[in-house]
C-alpha cells in the first residue's frame, strides 16, 4: 500500500525584519508563535517560532505587514 | 526529505529598499501593525505572480504610503495629493500598454482628490485604484477624514465626529459602484486572516483588468492606523470589524468585467505639426501657400481691431470674418469674444489682433487701429480707445456721427438698414464687412495685390459660414450690398468735396 506523503510545515522569523506588533502571533491557528524577551536593532521584541505544530496555513505571512519577516517552508518526506 | 519554500517576501519587492534613507533597507517605513504594509504584501505578490511589472506604473500621492517607491519593483511616481488620477490618466491615455496603479489613502482620495478620483472612475480610464481606508489621516498626525467614524475622537474632532456638524462617513465604493463606467468595486477589510484572503483574491482580480485593459477597477480596503487611533494588534482588527464594517459593509459592489471589451482608445498624437493641424484645421476653401508674406508695410506692427454692438448683430462673426482673413493670409490672429449673460440682446464685442510675429495681448483697451461700431453706446464707449488716425467705420441707421473724433478717419453706412430690407438684420455684420473692403482698400492696401484683397474676403464668408451653407448666399449679397452702398457714400462726398 502506498504511503501517503507526508508534509511537514516549519516558519521562521526574522528577527531583524521583525516590528513586534504581534499581528502574527494573534493570527496563528496552532498558538505556535510568540513574542520573546529579547530587542532586535530597530527596538522592537520580536516574534518567534516556537519550534513545533506550524500546519502551513500562511495565516503569519498575510497578517505580517513587513515584507520580509516571515518566510514558511514545508518538507516533504521521501 | 526535500525542503522547499512555500510563502517568502514577495518579488514584486526589491530586493534590497536602496532608495529608503537611512540604514535600514529590507523592512518598510510603516509603524508596527499598519494596514498598508499587508496591502503592499498583497500587491507585491501579484505583481510578480502576474508578471507584469515590467510595464507597471505605480502613482502614489502624499499620505503614508507616498514612498510606494522605494518598495515596489515596477516604475513609480510620487505626485501631490489627490493628483493620483489625474497623472494615471495622462499615462494611461499617453501610454496604452502601461499597467497603471493609483494607491490612495481615505484623506487623499475622499477629501482634496474626490474629483480627480470620481472624474477618472466616469471616464472608465484603464487603471486600478487602491484605496486604503483607514478612517484617518494618518501621516499627518491623526486628523478627521471624510471616512472617519461618527463619534470617532480624532485631534481635530477630540469629542468624536459630529454627524450633525460634519455629516456621516463618505461611502466611496457605493458612490463610485453607482457610475456606469467602472467595472469593478469591491470592499475588503486588512483584519483578519480570513478578510485578507478576500481581499488577496480583489487585489488580484483588479490588476487581471488591468492587464486586461477592462477600464476602471477599485478596492476600498479597510485598513488599520493602530498607531494614531492608539490600537493594539487585536484591538484594531476589533475596530476594522465590529466599526468599520458597520458603515462600511464589506462586498463586491460591482463587477461586470467580463461583460465590457477590452478599451481602445484613439492613439495620441504628439508629433508638433500634427498637434497644430488637429487644432487650427486649414481652412475649407482659399488660403494662399505657406511661404505668402503680405507685402503692406502697414503690417510691420501688429494691427488692433474691435468690433462692438448690440448682441444677436453677428458682432462676433464679424470679428470672426476678419480674424479669418488674416488666418488665410498667414498672419497670426486672435479673437476675443466678450458679451453679457444674455444671448441676444445686451452688448457685444469682440477683439481681433493680427500680427506678422507673435501676437501680444489679445485683448484690446487702447490703442486700437480700428473700431467697427454697430450702435451709439458701443462708439460712445469704444472711441477714446482709438487711436490717432485710427478708422471708425460706425452703422447709420443705429448711430450718429461723434463729435470731438480728432484725427481719427470716421466713415459710416446704414448696415442694419440694408440687411432688414434684404430680409434679415442678421447680415448686417456681412453688410459692414462690404463697407469695410471698400474704405480699407486705400488705407490698409498699399502693395497688395488689389484682386487678392477683394478674394480674401470672399474666402472669409464661405470660411465661416461653411457650417451653415444656405446663409452663405445672403451673406454675399449683403457683402456686396454694403460694398455698392460704401462705394456711393464715397463717390459722393468726394464729388462733395
Ligand atoms: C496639498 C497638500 N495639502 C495637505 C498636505 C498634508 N497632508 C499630507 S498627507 C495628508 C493626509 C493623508 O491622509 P490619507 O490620504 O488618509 O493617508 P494615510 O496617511 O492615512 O494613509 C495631508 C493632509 C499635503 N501634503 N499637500
Ligand atoms: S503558517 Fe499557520 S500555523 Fe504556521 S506559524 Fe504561521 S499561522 Fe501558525
Ligand atoms: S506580524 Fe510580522 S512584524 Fe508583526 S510580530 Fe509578527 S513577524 Fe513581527
Ligand atoms: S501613521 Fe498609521 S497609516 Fe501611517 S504608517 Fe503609521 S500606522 Fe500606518
Ligand atoms: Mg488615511
Amino acid at each position: 500500500m502506498a504511503e501517503k506523503k507526508r508534509k511537514i510545515f516549519s516558519v521562521k522569523i526574522a528577527p531583524q525584519e521583525c516590528k513586534g506588533c504581534s499581528r502574527c502571533v494573534n493570527a496563528c491557528p496552532k498558538s505556535v508563535l510568540k513574542i520573546q524577551e529579547n530587542i532586535n536593532q530597530m527596538g522592537y521584541f520580536f516574534a518567534t517560532y516556537t519550534g513545533d505544530g506550524c500546519v502551513g496555513c500562511g495565516a503569519c505571512f498575510y497578517n505580517c505587514p513587513e515584507p520580509g519577516a516571515v518566510t514558511i517552508y514545508e518538507k516533504s518526506e521521501e | 526529505m526535500t525542503e522547499k519554500i512555500k510563502l517568502q517576501r514577495p518579488k514584486g519587492f526589491f530586493s534590497k529598499f536602496d532608495r529608503r534613507p537611512g540604514p535600514v533597507k529590507t523592512n518598510m517605513h510603516y509603524c508596527p501593525g499598519c494596514g498598508h504594509g499587508i496591502m503592499h504584501k498583497l500587491i507585491a505578490e501579484a505583481l510578480a505572480d502576474f508578471d507584469m511589472q515590467q510595464n507597471t506604473i505605480f502613482i502614489a500621492p502624499v499620505g503614508c504610503a507616498v514612498f510606494t517607491y522605494y518598495y515596489f519593483d515596477c516604475g513609480g511616481i510620487s505626485v501631490p495629493h489627490g493628483r493620483a488620477p489625474a497623472v494615471a490618466t495622462g499615462i494611461v491615455r499617453a501610454t496604452p500598454d502601461a499597467h497603471v496603479i493609483s494607491y490612495q489613502g481615505d484623506g487623499d482620495l475622499a477629501a482634496i482628490g474626490l474629483n480627480n478620483f470620481l472624474q477618472a472612475a466616469n471616464r472608465g480610464e484603464n487603471m486600478v485604484v487602491f484605496f486604503v481606508n483607514n478612517a484617518i489621516y494618518g501621516m499627518t498626525g491623526g486628523q478627521m477624514a471624510p471616512t472617519t467614524l461618527p463619534g470617532q475622537k480624532t485631534v481635530t474632532c477630540p469629542n468624536g465626529r459630529s454627524t450633525v456638524n460634519e455629516g456621516y462617513p463618505l461611502k466611496v465604493s457605493e458612490m463610485v459602484a453607482a457610475l456606469d463606467s467602472p467595472v469593478y468595486v469591491e470592499r475588503v477589510a486588512l483584519s483578519t486572516t480570513k478578510n485578507i484572503m478576500q481581499a488577496r483574491r480583489a487585489v488580484r482580480k483588479a490588476l487581471q483588468n488591468v492587464i486586461n485593459k477592462k477600464g476602471f477597477s477599485m478596492v476600498e480596503a479597510l485598513s488599520g492606523c493602530p498607531v494614531n487611533l492608539n490600537f493594539n494588534a487585536q484591538e484594531m482588527n476589533e475596530f476594522i470589524d465590529n466599526q468599520m464594517m458597520s458603515y462600511f459593509p464589506l462586498g463586491c459592489l460591482k463587477d461586470i468585467a467580463d461583460n465590457r471589451d477590452p478599451i481602445k482608445r484613439p492613439v495620441s498624437i504628439y508629433a508638433k505639426n500634427k498637434v497644430k493641424a488637429v487644432l487650427f484645421p486649414q481652412a475649407v476653401d482659399g488660403g494662399v501657400d505657406a511661404e505668402f508674406e503680405n507685402p503692406s508695410e502697414l503690417f510691420k506692427k501688429e494691427r488692433r481691431i474691435k468690433c462692438a454692438g448690440f448682441g444677436g448683430q453677428g458682432i462676433l462673426s464679424l470679428g470672426m470674418m476678419i480674424a479669418s482673413m488674416a488666418k488665410l493670409r498667414n498672419f497670426n490672429v486672435s479673437w476675443l469674444p466678450s458679451y453679457g449673460p444674455e444671448k441676444r440682446g445686451g452688448t457685444a464685442n469682440c477683439s481681433v489682433v493680427l500680427s506678422r510675429s507673435e501676437v501680444g495681448s489679445p485683448l484690446i483697451d487702447s490703442d486700437c487701429n480700428l473700431l467697427i461700431a454697430m450702435n451709439q453706446p458701443s462708439i460712445d464707449k469704444y472711441l477714446p480707445e482709438l487711436k490717432d488716425k485710427g478708422v471708425l467705420l460706425y452703422d447709420s441707421s443705429t448711430a450718429s456721427a461723434p463729435e470731438n473724433i480728432g484725427n481719427r478717419i470716421v466713415y459710416s453706412v446704414a448696415a442694419s438698414n440694408i440687411a432688414e430690407k434684404m430680409g434679415s438684420i442678421k447680415c448686417a455684420n456681412s453688410v459692414m464687412l462690404g463697407a469695410l473692403a471698400v474704405i480699407l482698400r486705400d488705407y490698409f492696401l498699399e502693395k497688395d495685390d488689389p484682386q487678392d484683397f477683394d478674394r480674401v474676403f470672399e474666402e472669409a464668408i464661405l470660411d465661416c459660414f461653411s457650417h451653415k451653407k444656405n446663409t452663405i448666399r445672403l451673406n454675399f449679397n449683403a457683402y456686396y450690398a454694403g460694398k455698392k452702398a460704401a462705394l456711393e457714400i464715397l463717390q459722393s462726398s468726394t464729388v462733395k468735396g
